[in-house]
């Protein structure tokens, strides 16, 4: 029984066993020695049964101390003990660029049918051949490996005759478990739910003791006063609250429609979250004028002018938006797609206004970071520190919240504003 | 007793574990660490120990973890407050410190002559650094009293389980040093089995007809809180005190108020069931 579970020679189990360990960590999984030594102390005491769908689990509950990490290790594992391919940063990268596809591109029959359609070998070569030349991911567009597209390569997209990248699993050992990937959806890189952004917003507070009254401590109190024999000694507190205050802005635009659950679960994550001493949000249609609406649907609006004269100029400022849109409505008079907003000042100069008077600023871009390209984006990211609405992004945009007053912006060029759209 | 690597936990007649959680509690208690559980809410994350005490007859010391809880008060408290007031009378001797230090669940584990379950549930619920703060107690199974100098070291490693609701990142140290098991939700066998439990001798076309229902409400997009074993044990125990016949309820889901918890979630699951009509 102590021989565990992968048979006689013990030098070819090292072997093994080092290929599954430098595999791990090569995946940039966090195993260190010592959950790798618990493992070897479970193998040699016999604990594992001797077979691989038993020693898949014991090593996984040993190993991996994440959900969010159990897909990665069912590709290590598959590589190692299967005949899957080790995930090396590579190949990750690739099935990455074609997670979460674009919207699919509408194509007539006459386009579909004009698409070049070729032959395998050819197929495979130039794919090969792409992969050695690609170096990001991509949507869209009729050449690189991506989603949405119409290349004969990635996923998703409307080549007739192309090359699938990714692909599925099946039945029961623990080969096949593992290549099931059944915790791809718990993978941290995915987008949120509620409950995961209600913790990443949780982090968004700021304490202080400075305000208020001080509140006498009780428990120091006794503890001080039992410290010094009996005589009296008070404690004070300064109560600690956390002073946050947030104004949520969204963008709920036509382009913004695809984008709608995932702002919704924003929003109910954050105006579910009774942490902030202040919550407010409000809403605009592409980029925000001289009127910002109450609710999605109604035209009652306040004036953009008074939420800057009212709001205390430490609120959190959290954009939401694609800023994807045609270049006059930022930058033209009366550019607004709204035909009955008028606008007088060009949106940017709007958008200008807002983020300088709130020292805390982010913008949060539901587009993947990946494509967030276009010419509004980029201006738009020059006023705000622009972050992709994934796990990872409202991490990073929270810490910049947390610990950075960012500078007011520089003022805007006004050549700009002259060229005609 | 026999020898605990040896001593095998399979759940208990009330408790029904998959093979998985079966296997990982046993390496976890032959391997003397600690085991975290993770979970969907309401997969019985809790509920696990007190199997796993029941199940390998050892007694259970439970330690509810609240926001405001310190690591500290789950090894000791020194009870100045009661040594100061006895010396007021006289009639005690204050000068034992020893009879005012109270040893919490954690000292409790340690001190115990028997081998115990150790339950600490909802880690995630206190500071973020309370985890590390029981770091040290937890790998070398003991503490010093620092009032007396006392060392209180574990006689027989307590058979740990920690649970957690994910509401906030574990710390990395911690996590190096337990054994991780995640409750995947039950699917329809094991949930039967699970059903069985609670409701022996369950008509199995109601059975069926109940897992059906309950199943397709937990694939419906977009709810805020999706039922789980123990809003579908309440549901069946309304369907069957009502005596409803669930072929006859159509399209409705009688007494959907205990599966689903959220208003906007029964407008969802209603709207979802919607145009299977028309098919």
């Amino acid at each position: 029984m102590s021989e565990g579970a992968t048979g006689a020679d013990p030098r070819r189990r090292t072997l093994l066993f080092g290929r599954l360990f430098f595999g791990l960590r090569g995946a940039g999984l966090p195993v260190g020695v010592s959950e790798w030594m618990a493992l070897m102390e479970v193998l040699a005491r016999g604990v594992v049964a001797p077979d691989l769908t038993d020693f898949y689990r014991v090593a996984r509950a040993i190993l991996i101390k994440h959900e969010a990490q159990f897909d990665t290790w069912d590709q290590v594992f598959q590589a190692v003990f299967g005949d899957g391919q080790l995930p090396t940063k590579a190949a990750e990268e690739l099935l990455s660029w074609l997670d979460d596809p674009l919207p699919l591109p509408e194509l007539s029959p006459e386009q579909l049918a004009a698409l070049e359609t070729l032959p395998l070998d050819e197929l495979r070569r130039l794919f090969e051949e792409r992969l050695a030349e690609q170096d990001e991911r991509h949507d869209g567009g009729d050449r690189w490996i991506g989603t949405g597209g119409t290349s004969p390569f990635g996923n998703g997209g409307r080549n007739p005759a192309g090359v699938r990248v990714g692909g599925s699993g099946g039945g029961r050992s623990a080969i096949q478990i593992a290549s099931e990937r059944r915790f791809r959806d718990y993978r941290s890189d995915r987008v949120l739910d509620t409950r995961q952004i209600a913790v990443a917003l949780r982090r968004l507070r700021r304490l202080s003791r400075a305000e208020g009254e001080p509140e006498l401590d009780v428990d120091e109190s006794i503890d001080r006063t039992c410290k010094n024999a009996g005589f009296l000694e008070l404690a004070f507190n300064p109560p600690r609250q956390n002073q946050a205050k947030v104004l949520l802005l969204m963008d709920v635009g036509g382009s913004m429609t695809p984008f709608t659950r995932l702002v919704e679960t924003l929003f109910s994550a954050a105006s579910h979250l009774n942490h902030w001493k202040r919550f407010d949000h409000l809403y605009f249609h592409n980029c925000p004028y001289s009127r910002l609406f109450e609710s999605v649907t109604s035209t009652k609006a306040v004036p953009t002018s008074e939420v800057v004269r009212d709001k205390p100029r430490d609120t959190f400022l959290i954009m939401v938006g694609d800023a994807s849109m045609a270049p006059s409505e930022l930058l033209s008079p009366h550019g607004a797609i709204d035909y009955f907003e008028q606008n007088e000042t060009p949106g940017l100069k709007w958008l200008h206004l807002l983020r300088s008077h709130f020292t805390r600023a982010i913008w949060l871009n539901p587009i993947p970071s990946e494509h967030q390209r276009g010419y509004t984006i980029e201006l738009i990211a020059q006023l705000f520190p622009m972050f992709p609405l994934t796990l990872t992004g409202l991490d990073h945009a929270v810490d910049h919240l947390v610990k950075r007053t960012t500078a007011p912006p520089p003022d805007l060029d006004p050549t700009l504003f002259r060229a005609r759209w | 007793m026999r020898d605990g690597a040896a001593q095998a936990w399979k759940g208990t007649s009330d408790y029904i574990a998959a093979e998985d959680l079966q296997r990982i509690v046993n390496v976890a208690a032959a391997l003397g660490r600690p085991l975290l559980v993770k979970g969907e809410p309401g997969t019985g994350k809790t509920l696990l120990a007190r199997s796993i005490a029941e199940g390998l007859g050892l007694e259970l010391i439970a330690w509810h973890v609240k926001s405001t809880t310190k690591a500290r008060d789950g090894l000791y408290v020194y009870d100045t407050v009661q040594r100061l007031y006895d010396s007021r009378f006289h009639d005690k001797d204050v000068s034992d410190i020893r009879a005012y230090i109270k040893l919490g669940p954690l000292g409790r584990a340690f001190a115990s002559d028997e081998r115990v379950v150790l339950l600490i549930d909802e880690v995630d619920k206190a500071d973020v650094e309370f985890p590390n703060d029981l770091l040290h107690e937890l790998d070398a199974m003991s503490f010093t009293v620092s009032e007396t100098g006392d060392v209180v070291a574990a006689k027989q490693r307590p058979v740990v389980i920690i649970t957690s609701n994910n509401e906030k990142e574990l710390p990395d140290a911690f996590l190096r040093r337990v054994v991780f098991h995640f409750i995947e939700f039950p699917d329809e066998a094991l949930m039967a089995e699970i059903v069985d439990v609670h409701f022996p001798g369950l008509d199995k076309a109601l059975l069926d007809k109940a897992l059906a229902v309950f199943y397709r409400l937990r694939k419906v997009d977009g709810l805020r809180k999706r039922p789980s074993t123990s809003e579908l044990v309440d549901w069946l125990a309304a369907l069957i005190a009502s005596g409803i016949d669930l072929d006859a309820a159509g399209e409705d889901v009688p007494f959907i108020g205990t599966l689903l918890k959220r208003e906007r979630d029964v407008v969802i699951a209603k709207d979802s069931s919607k145009p299977r009509r028309w098919r």
